[in-house]
């Protein structure tokens, strides 16, 4: 079995209008045995960006470290706050540094951006374990229920959603997607970024 | 010796042979396949056991362990249903059958709503592991053989009988792919009775048995929790409890639990649970059930600080 698939897992991002949202399980299994019903795979990055890190848990907890080292670095250097295209990025070289010994993780990005003119903008992102990046415009999807989050995330999204629907939105499309795979579920954490604040909820999900 | 000659000879043994296959091939047309209503299901049986195309190879044996399910090589097969929790116990009041009801493909979740327990007649019920398929039919195929021993000897068949019919019966076929993990249970002369029998051709008589990826949960709570002298309400807890511990645990199992009760007239279903509503507000309004759910963030809440009251 594939070591990806060994601690299980799910991810997913949306985009709405002037919003963002980020959702993920809380399995935490050793294959087929579920061990833990409050694994946190998603972690505040700045203020206006969160990360989702499925795959393996080990490597879950050693990138998150990993990550807050870069960024406070980059805080410093810059004497600002990091945007999401660059953290995209900073993740994607992070990655592609072990090309050749990859940590076993897809990560999800999502963020609010500043534009140039002042404005805001809603950003996504997802890269593979050694560091493509994927921008989207409406969702991404990673960890074992992908698959089956690309169906039905492609049914239920729709373009300029505001922070509830797009709350509502995301949340059915984890919970029915998790639903169908073995190795997602047992609870679920769903994060709706907006210009000045951020919505965190804990669904009832399906505990088999 | 000289097969030319022999092919013209009325007497040379390949000719006796081709006489002795006509006349067999005459006797098999006297039930017609529209007699049967169709050339599937059972039909054809009158002829003895189904017979199977099995590969045209030199060891169709060797040939099928390379190709289909077996549990010694993990990897390339024909893939079959196989996480699954199954359990059933014998006790005073009878014999308790629950199972769940999710079928996996891999990861994917490809139904929760499988019945996985096999009514072979009114008073004996198999369980269905491994093979969906392979289960369902070989069950189906013993139901028609106890009827048949029914009406031969005018007596229901004992569950060890019929158990025993069919452990020989997968034995035939061995090391040709079948795949299945059952508990024969009914209620006969002897009293209730389980019965344990797989494709490798073990049968085992017990009085506690789970089967499946998720037995190893299911037995926690049933050794936990099971006496002989249980009462019918106890019993039918036990069993629910027990499923419900699997289906929690276990990737592959969940969904809901379908629980039997065997008693001396026959079998009763009792009913058909989902197991999330267990996790959060028990089982419902039935005999036995404690009240409140089964989940232990349910069961611990507002005990400690690390799991506080609901606001």
């Amino acid at each position: 079995m594939s070591i990806m698939e060994y601690n299980g897992g799910s991810v997913i991002a949306m985009a709405g209008k002037d919003c963002v949202a980020i959702a993920s399980d809380l399995r935490l299994g050793n294959q087929m045995l579920s061990i833990s019903s409050n694994f946190q795979r998603v972690f505040p990055v700045t203020d206006r960006i969160y990360i989702g890190l499925p795959g393996l848990a080990t490597d879950v907890t050693t990138l998150r470290e990993r990550f807050r080292l870069r960024v406070n670095m980059y805080t410093i250097k810059e004497e600002r706050e990091i945007e999401p295209e660059a953290f995209t990025h900073l993740v994607s070289s992070t990655l592609y540094e072990h090309r050749f010994g990859p940590y076993f993780i897809s990560p999800v990005v999502a963020g609010i951006s500043k534009t140039p003119t002042g404005g805001i903008k809603p950003f996504i992102a997802a890269t593979d374990l050694i560091g493509c990046i994927n921008f989207a415009k409406d969702f991404v999807v990673s960890g074992t229920a992908s698959s089956k989050l690309f169906g039905v995330a492609e049914g239920l999204w729709e373009p300029d959603l505001g922070p509830e629907d797009l709350f509502e939105t995301i949340s059915q499309t984890l919970l029915n997607a998790v639903d169908r795979d073995a190795f997602s579920g047992w609870g679920a954490v769903v994060h709706v970024i907006t210009k000045d604040q951020v919505i965190t909820r804990k669904l009832k999900a399906r505990m088999d | 010796m000289n097969s030319f000659v022999d092919q013209f000879s009325t007497h040379s043994p390949t000719a006796q042979l081709k006489r002795a296959q006509k006349l067999i091939a005459a006797e098999e047309d006297d039930y017609s396949d529209a007699a049967w209503g169709s050339q599937a299901g059972f039909g054809g049986m009158i002829k003895g056991i189904p017979a199977f195309k099995v590969p045209a190879v030199a060891d169709p044996t060797a040939f099928l362990r390379l190709h289909t399910d077996d549990h010694a090589d993990p990897n390339c097969r024909i893939k079959i249903q196989h996480g699954t929790t199954t359990l059933a116990f014998r006790f005073k009041g009878g014999v308790i059958v629950a199972v769940d009801s999710r079928a996996t493909a891999g990861s994917y979740v490809a139904s929760g709503t499988v019945k996985k327990v096999i009514e072979i007649n009114p008073y004996l019920l198999g369980t269905m592991a491994g093979g969906a398929a392979d289960c369902q039919f070989w069950e189906t195929y013993l139901g028609m053989h106890c009827r048949l021993h029914e009406l031969r000897n005018r007596e229901r068949i004992s569950v060890s009988a019929a158990s025993k019919y069919l452990s020989n019966l997968v034995y035939s076929y061995k090391g040709m792919g079948l795949s299945m993990g059952t508990m024969i249970c009914g209620w006969d002369k002897t009293g209730p009775a389980v019965f344990y029998v797989d494709s490798d051709g073990t049968r085992l008589k017990g009085d506690l048995f789970s089967v499946g990826s998720g037995s190893t949960f299911a037995y926690g709570v049933l050794d936990q929790g099971y006496r002989w002298d249980l009462t019918d309400e106890e019993a039918q807890e036990l069993g629910r409890r027990s499923i419900f511990a699997a289906g929690h645990r276990d990737a592959m199992s969940g969904n809901t639990c379908n629980l039997y009760h065997v008693k001396e007239e026959g079998w009763d279903f009792i009913g058909n649970y989902d197991i999330s509503k267990m996790y959060y507000e028990g089982p419902g309004d039935v005999p036995g059930a404690p009240g409140g759910g089964y989940g232990y963030a349910i069961r611990t809440e507002g005990r400690s600080a690390a799991n506080p009251p609901p606001s």
